[in-house]
């Protein structure tokens, strides 16, 4: 059994959406400059060239990539053998999330659903905890932009659908959202599981690398073909119509029931934040 | 880069063509899903806006707040979709251009039409570019929403392409 004060918790939270508001993961620049240097259209390289500027200015003066500094999406490994003790865990996390937002000048992006009433602070922090075997924390801290949050879907397939269908699936999504959320896109794909642990899985897909595959042979055919097929759609960057319409796609599985193929696709903008840290 | 300070001018806009690239300077209103509801509301009732809207531009954004000494936080488009319902009575009272990103419905390609007006698309996701190159920030109305209120911007060289232009040409299509 090990000890963990969650004030160390809160400590990372709030160090790892600091840094994340204004940074892009690595993964997510390579990506993007592989990108430009491909696209042929005129428009969508200016709109690549713009993006890969902003990112330098972001960096040099600290200041968000993107405006929206998004909804703080919290994902907590937390090994059986870790005792937390301190303030209860959602506390240590929405404090971390309260500050850093605060002392970043991030936006405040948070608000009731019906009276659109602004919290204030960017909590609560959407947290989810997964039990596993061990004695540390892994802990992943993702600003999710609601521009591409907004256009992701959720499919009942029925089994008989199979592979075509889960790929028709994605390529659906990205093909109405079109425009909107911000394309080249990462694309994050729950593949089983129930209704609410698909979405989750989807969630989990992006904090992948982009351009990482499955470890499993299948469904990393899965991955390529659909990022194959969504560049196919010509949507380009920003929509203006050119080569790159996704700059990767990530699917996580899940055993699910006899009578079912649930599909998540999660639409992740361009702008990739992601922050990781195993107290 | 074709350089274009704002408000436009009838002429300006006469000579934009779908995919240009430009650089705009001059003065935007800031507004997004609330605050066009308010707008409406207020044009319903025939009561006075917050600003002119005649001639004027609309950036739909919702800035960062700014640190010290500086005017603004980052400030890049919104998804300029959410604003299709509210666009086209915007423009038939007067409104020249607007700025955000993505593509728009026939509607609001249609009112863009008929009042010779012109959308153009920033680049999503630049929010440090964007807020970098603003000069000046001051909140015009409806405080209480935040970042969503409607803030009057002074910028210098904003990178955008021309998505839709007068003639109902469009980058999208």
């Amino acid at each position: 059994m090990r000890t963990l004060d969650t004030k160390k918790i809160e400590e990372a939270v709030y160090r790892l959406a600091l840094k994340a508001g204004t940074t892009l993961t690595d993964d997510c620049v390579f990506a993007l400059g592989k990108a430009e240097r491909k696209e042929s259209s005129l428009p969508c390289k200016f709109a690549l060239e713009t993006v890969l500027k902003n990112r330098e200015i972001a960096e040099e003066k600290l200041m968000p990539v993107c405006q929206d500094t998004g909804l703080a999406v919290v994902l907590l490994e937390i090994g059986q053998d870790v005792f937390l003790t301190g303030k209860p865990l959602d506390e240590a996390v929405n404090e971390g999330v309260k500050r850093a937002y605060k002392d970043g000048y991030f936006r405040k992006s948070v608000c009731d659903p019906l009276t659109r009433d602004n919290t204030g602070d960017n909590t609560p922090a959407v947290i989810h905890t997964e039990i596993v075997s061990g004695d540390e924390v892994k802990l992943t801290f993702m600003p999710k932009g609601f521009g591409s949050e907004n256009m992701s879907r959720l499919y009942m397939l029925t089994p008989a659908k199979g592979v075509e269908g889960i790929i028709n699936a994605v390529v659906e999504t990205v093909k109405l959202a079109g425009s909107r959320p911000c394309p080249p896109v990462y694309v994050g794909v729950g593949i089983g599981g129930s209704f609410d642990t698909c979405a989750f899985l989807s969630k989990k897909a992006l904090t992948r690398e982009v351009g990482s595959a499955n470890p499993r042979a299948d469904i990393a055919a899965i991955e390529a073909e659909c990022l194959k097929r969504i560049n196919a759609l010509g949507i380009g960057a920003q929509g203006f119509k050119g080569d790159v319409t996704a700059l990767g796609v990530s699917c996580e599985v899940a055993p699910t029931h006899i009578a079912g193929l649930p599909v998540a696709v999660n639409i992740q903008c361009h702008c990739i934040r992601v922050g990781k840290v195993v107290l | 880069m074709k350089k274009l300070t704002l408000p436009l001018s009838g002429a300006d806009v006469a000579l934009l063509k779908a995919g240009d690239a430009v650089s705009l300077s001059g003065v935007v209103f800031t507004a997004r899903d609330c605050a066009h509801k308010r707008i409406v509301e207020l044009l319903d009732k025939g009561e006075k806006l917050p600003f002119d809207l005649l001639g004027a531009t609309i950036y739909y954004a919702g800035p960062c707040p700014a640190k010290p000494n500086e005017a603004v936080g980052s400030c890049g488009p919104t998804t300029s979709a959410r604003m299709e319902s509210f666009a086209p009575k915007l423009l038939d009272s007067g409104l020249r251009s607007v700025i955000g990103k993505g593509e728009m419905c026939d509607e609001v390609k249609k009112a863009l039409v008929r009042n010779k007006a012109v959308y153009f698309a920033a680049v999503g996701g630049a929010g440090a570019l964007y807020g970098s190159r603003i000069n000046k920030c001051e909140c015009v109305a409806f405080p209480e929403l935040l970042s969503e209120a409607v803030y009057r911007l002074e910028i210098t060289d904003f990178p955008v392409i021309v998505a839709t232009d007068a003639n109902g040409n469009s980058v999208f299509e």
